[in-house]
This record gives structure tokens, C-alpha cells and sequence, in this order.
């Protein structure tokens, strides 16, 4: 019983981490660049709430669904006006680009809103339900039902919808969808502002359990294992990795005794190094291996 | 305009490339050595921080700006280096055979760490390094036995040729002696067919492949040889700061590393020290920032990443060969003036290199 407990734990912590892997895979699916300031988005995200629902006092969906806003409007002109001048360059340009961006954003949001710990109330904070001896509180089940209804969202937009499947087409072939008569420039941003956006809900859900202080940046760190581990490039590898990686740190938190003192902080990295060195291409990759020396 | 005669082959790889060079650069190495008659110690610790950081920087350097590969995880060198260093002078081990013993680790770890990891590239090897990092600061703070823990590990100072490390002019010397003798290693390094290699793999791995270059043996190198001069950079260190706590080692001391090299100057050992006088300077510059802001702004703890960020994407986007790259403009100006063309240095447009098969 203890360890489905465990399990519905790591879960919910994985479909944050899965959401943050999402934002990457959505950018590198398109651009072939990473976006090392994924987790700096998702801390404004979380500020960003705060100040409307916390400050404001916004109603919690309305602040949610304006900071979802505000957040993809920022990732639009991130990439239109900073990072689309960087294509072309080596990958190591984007990975520096990105670093310092992400620096940018953490100074501002400790400029701005200081360096407190903040938190805002939500109406899911501090309730819990119970079914067979099984305690779950309402913020995992808030966090697993949000992922849900996003990842449907996603996939009836990249399935049906025209600007969905003209994103598809920008990430297989950008010459070919150029031709096509697709806008491809203006389609990657809308590509960041929808990676931006995810990230901005996975920081609005994740915010009644780490509060909202600048530190919670360090989750896109996490989400790396995540992404790799489901195949960079595969949106449902994505949310697995994420889930696998928030079950294998629930685990190695408990049983702590057996393995080795402090693991459960490296256990993400560590999976993210033996994914790489055993199975590189990841669990879900829909690509054909990848380039080893 | 200089226009050298060349009438060997041997000549391309001369260290020096005509009398100028030989003059200015021992010039520069008289000055450097007769800093203590003028500066207070004070200022010789910050050149003495500063000569360590480019130790540090040619390492990172020889990997990111010569081979290519990006590391994000370079702190963990620092450490290892400053840890084996004071582990090995509190058993007794003087300092002389300490500083080879620490380089000969470092090597082993770089090449120990860069076999399985080198078999990725590009963003793959970023992520990795950087996941590299984090387990190493984790290390760290768990290997009791070995570096302290949180608690940290004082940092012993030995005598050394009678002189002590207490003394700042001594470790000054000690340090320019270091860097002198790291750059010309690294020159050396370079100059070499391991180092064209490691040029070849940068340009283009495809073809160094096929002229030969054996990609695994040679990336495994230059993780190895960029981790021993860090590594030696981190014993350096361990005596500068003194007493050791794992929470030096972090994210964020990489990070200050690869600012280091891209602000001087990816692909020259220029840049190193350039980068290095930059970084080391950078505090002073941000204590300027803070009086010259309104209080309310200048007060902020998040004023230090912010700086650190925009300088990142100012250089990257505008200046992407850093410093030494402005100085070579400036220069190549003042040598072809009226006739200077801006278009010289125009930025290529490539088309990005794709990972997909």
C-alpha cells in the first residue's frame, strides 16, 4: 500500500517534470535548438501568478488562464525578437544564449519581486482525499488532472487543427513547408509561445507544494532526464520520462537506507547519465538512432 | 602592415611569429614579474586570482573553444583538483609532488568521465556534463572521509622552497609561474598534430574522420588534457581560498567559466586571460553598477545574475568572438587604415548542421 502511495506521489511530481520536458521537446522537435531556460519560464510563470491571484486577488482560474497568456505572449517575442538571430550559429551559441537568458529572468524576478518565499492560495491547498487507505491530496490530483487535460488539448491541436499540423510540417521539413506557402518563421514562435505556455501551467500547478521562490528554476534541470529519457523529440516520451523520473525519485527518497545516503537528489542525473550511456535514443524516439561517434 | 617572408615550413608553427612577438610578449613577462615592487598585496591577490582563472580558462578552452565540445559541469575539475590538493597536503604529501599528483588525477578523471560521455555530441554532451556537475558538487558533500563534507577541509599551507603560502607576493610568483608555464603547454598542445586534431574535429568532424582522425581516442583527450589543467587550476585555487566547502564547486562557478572563454574569445588562449581579467574584475564592476543605480535597484542580491546574463547574450549575439576578437578588428583598423572594410568580419550565415538522419 505504501508504495502505490509512493507511486501516485511520484507521479504527480513527474507530470511536472514532464511538462517542463514537453516545452523542450516542442522547441527542439522544431528548431533543433534547447532551451536551457525552460525552468527560469516556469519560475515567472509562478511569480506571474502570484502577483495576479496572490497580489491581485484574482480569481484562481482567470489568474491561471492570464498567466498562461502572459507567459506564451513572452515566449512569442522571446524567439521573434532574441533567439531567431542566433540560427545558423553552432549549437553551442543556443546552449549559451539560453544560460544567459535564463540568468536574465532569474535577476529580474529577485529584482522585482525579491528574494521571499511566496505563496498564494489556490482551492486546492491543503485538502486531501482518502480511497482504501490511500491519501491523496488534492494538489497531486490537480496536478495529474491539469496534465491531462493539456496533453489532450495538444493532441486534438496537433492533430486537427491547421495551424497544428502546419507546425508539424515546420518541424519534419522547414523547406518543404516554406513551399507549402507556410509562414515558418512565424510558426516557431508560435512554437516558443506554446513551450512557454506549458511551462507557465506546470509552474501555476506546481506552486501550492514548493511555494514560489526563485529556486524552483532548478526544475528544468530535472526535466532534461526527463526529455532524454523519453526520446528527445516525442511529446508522449516526454510526459513518461517525467513520470518515470518523478516515481524513480519518490523511490529512492524512501528507500534511502538501502542504496546510499543523499541519492534522492541525483537520481534524476543519474538516470539522465545511464540513459545516455545504455539507450541514448531514449524510450519513445521516433528517430532512427542517434549520431554516435 | 606586416607581411611575413616565409621560407619554411617550419615556420607556420613557430611560437613566435616574427621579432615583434618575442619582444612584446617578454616585455610583458618582465612587467608581470616586476608587479610587486609597485602594486599592494591587495591587488597582487587579485592577479594572483586572475592567473588562476586562466589556467582554468585554457582548460575549458582546449575542450569548448579548440575541439568544440561544450562542458557545462567544468567546476567538478575545480574541485576535484582543489580536493586531491588538500587531501594530499594534510597526509603529508609536499608540494611539489602534490601539484603532479593532482594534474595526473585530473587527467585520469577527465579521461575516465569522457570515454562513456563522448560518444554523444552537441546538446547531448551539454546536458550530460551539466547532469556531470551536479552528481560531482553531490560528491562532494557526501565523501566525508575524503573532503569534509559541509563542514569543509582547511586548506594546509605549506613551505615551499623555504618561502610560505601566507605570503602574497610568494603566491603571486607561484601562480605566474603556473600560468606561464600552462600556456605554454597549451601552446604546445596546440601546435601539435593532437591539437590540429582536435582543431579538425571542431571544423568538422566528418572530415577529420576521414583524414584519419580517430574521434573517440581524441575527444577522450581533450576531455583528459582540459581536466588537468583545470585540475591544476584547482589546486591553485584550494590555496587561494583557504579552506574548502563543497557549495564552491557549483552550477554556477561552471557557468562563470564558460563566461570566461566566450567573453575572451572562443578558439584563442588570448581570450583566456582576457576572459579572466574580465570575470576577475567583474565584482569590482558590479560594486561601480550598484552606486551609480538608485538604491532601490542597486541593493538587489539579483543584480549579479542579471549583469551575468546580459553580458552573456550581448557577447554571443553581438560579439561572438569576444574580446580578442574586438582587439584583432581594432588592430587590423589602425594596420589597413583608410581602407578598413567592415565586411571583412562579417558574420557567415550557415545553415544549421542537423542532427537528423
Amino acid at each position: 500500500m505504501q508504495l502505490i502511495q509512493l507511486i501516485i506521489d511520484g507521479v504527480a511530481s513527474g507530470c511536472i517534470y514532464g511538462l517542463v520536458a514537453l516545452g523542450f521537446v516542442l522547441i527542439y522537435k522544431a528548431t533543433e535548438t534547447i532551451n536551457f531556460a525552460q525552468g527560469d519560464i516556469l519560475m515567472l510563470g509562478a511569480f506571474v501568478a502570484y502577483s495576479l491571484i496572490g497580489l491581485m486577488g484574482m480569481d484562481y482560474l482567470t489568474g491561471f488562464a492570464l498567466t498562461v497568456l502572459i507567459i506564451a505572449v513572452f515566449g512569442f517575442f522571446l524567439d521573434a525578437v532574441v533567439v531567431r538571430q542566433i540560427i545558423g550559429q553552432p549549437a553551442f551559441a543556443t546552449v549559451m544564449l539560453t544560460i544567459g537568458l535564463g540568468f536574465i529572468f532569474r535577476g529580474f524576478a529577485s529584482i522585482y519581486w525579491g528574494t521571499d518565499i511566496f505563496s498564494f492560495s489556490t482551492p486546492f491547498s491543503g485538502k486531501i482525499t482518502e480511497f482504501n487507505g490511500l491519501i491523496i491530496s488534492y494538489v497531486n490530483l490537480s496536478i495529474i488532472a491539469g496534465t491531462a487535460i493539456l496533453m489532450s488539448a495538444l493532441y486534438f491541436f496537433f492533430t486537427f487543427s491547421k495551424i497544428g499540423v502546419a507546425m508539424r510540417a515546420s518541424s519534419e521539413n522547414q523547406l518543404a513547408a516554406y513551399y507549402m506557402g507556410i509562414p515558418v518563421k512565424f510558426i516557431f514562435s508560435l512554437i516558443w509561445s506554446i513551450s512557454a505556455g506549458v511551462a507557465a501551467v506546470a509552474g501555476v500547478l506546481l506552486a501550492p507544494i514548493t511555494l514560489v521562490d526563485t529556486s524552483i528554476s532548478l526544475i528544468g534541470l530535472k526535466a532534461f532526464a526527463a526529455a532524454v529519457l523519453g526520446g528527445f523529440g516525442s511529446i508522449p516520451g516526454a510526459i513518461v520520462g517525467g513520470i518515470i523520473i518523478g516515481i524513480v525519485e519518490q523511490l529512492c527518497g524512501t528507500y534511502e537506507n538501502y542504496l546510499f545516503e543523499g541519492v534522492r537528489e541525483i537520481s534524476a542525473y543519474l538516470v539522465l547519465i545511464l540513459t545516455l550511456i545504455i539507450y541514448p535514443r531514449g524510450l519513445f524516439s521516433d528517430k532512427a538512432e542517434v549520431k554516435k561517434v | 602592415m606586416r607581411f611575413i617572408f616565409k621560407t619554411k615550413y617550419s615556420q607556420d608553427i613557430n611560437i613566435a611569429k616574427h621579432n615583434g612577438d618575442r619582444f612584446w610578449y617578454s616585455l610583458l613577462i618582465l612587467i608581470m614579474a616586476a608587479l610587486p615592487l609597485v602594486l599592494d598585496d591587495f591587488y597582487l591577490g587579485e592577479i594572483s586570482y586572475i592567473c588562476i582563472l586562466s589556467i582554468a580558462g585554457i582548460g575549458l578552452m582546449i575542450l569548448s573553444g579548440y575541439t568544440g565540445l561544450a562542458s557545462l559541469g567544468h567546476a567538478a575539475f575545480l574541485g576535484v583538483g582543489a580536493y586531491t590538493h588538500a587531501f594530499l597536503l594534510t597526509n603529508g604529501v609536499p608540494f611539489y609532488a602534490s601539484i603532479p599528483i593532482v594534474i595526473v588525477v585530473s587527467f585520469l578523471v577527465g579521461a575516465v568521465i569522457g570515454i562513456p560521455i563522448l560518444r554523444l555530441t552537441g546538446m547531448y554532451l551539454a546536458i550530460a556534463t551539466l547532469a556531470l556537475g551536479f552528481i560531482a558538487e553531490h560528491v562532494f558533500i557526501k565523501w566525508e572521509h575524503f573532503t569534509g563534507g559541509n563542514r569543509g577541509l582547511p586548506v594546509p599551507q605549506p613551505e615551499f622552497l623555504g618561502m610560505s603560502f601566507y605570503d602574497s607576493v610568494f603566491f603571486y610568483y607561484v601562480c605566474l609561474v603556473f600560468l606561464i608555464a600552462a600556456m605554454f603547454a597549451a601552446i604546445n598542445i596546440l601546435r601539435s598534430p593532437t591539437g590540429r586534431a582536435f582543431v579538425a574535429i571542431r571544423d568538422s568532424e566528418i572530415a577529420a574522420q576521414s583524414l584519419g582522425v580517430n574521434l573517440g581516442l581524441y575527444k577522450a583527450l581533450s576531455f583528459a588534457i582540459s581536466g588537468a589543467f583545470t585540475g591544476l587550476a584547482g589546486a591553485l585555487l584550494a590555496h587561494y581560498i583557504g579552506y574548502l566547502a563543497p557549495d564552491i564547486f557549483n552550477i554556477f562557478l561552471s557557468l562563470t567559466l564558460l563566461l570566461l572563454i566566450v567573453v575572451g574569445g572562443m578558439g584563442s588562449l588570448h581570450g583566456t586571460v582576457f576572459g579572466a581579467i574580465f570575470v576577475g574584475f567583474l565584482p569590482q564592476l558590479i560594486a561601480i553598477c550598484r552606486d551609480y543605480l538608485p538604491s532601490s535597484i542597486g541593493s538587489q542580491p539579483g543584480l549579479e545574475p542579471m549583469l551575468f546574463g546580459l553580458i552573456l547574450v550581448f557577447f554571443i549575439l553581438y560579439e561572438p568572438l569576444g574580446i580578442y576578437g574586438r582587439w584583432i578588428k581594432i588592430k587590423l583598423f589602425f594596420e589597413l587604415f583608410p581602407t578598413y572594410k567592415r565586411q571583412t568580419f562579417k558574420k557567415q550565415k550557415v545553415f544549421t548542421k542537423s542532427d537528423r538522419v
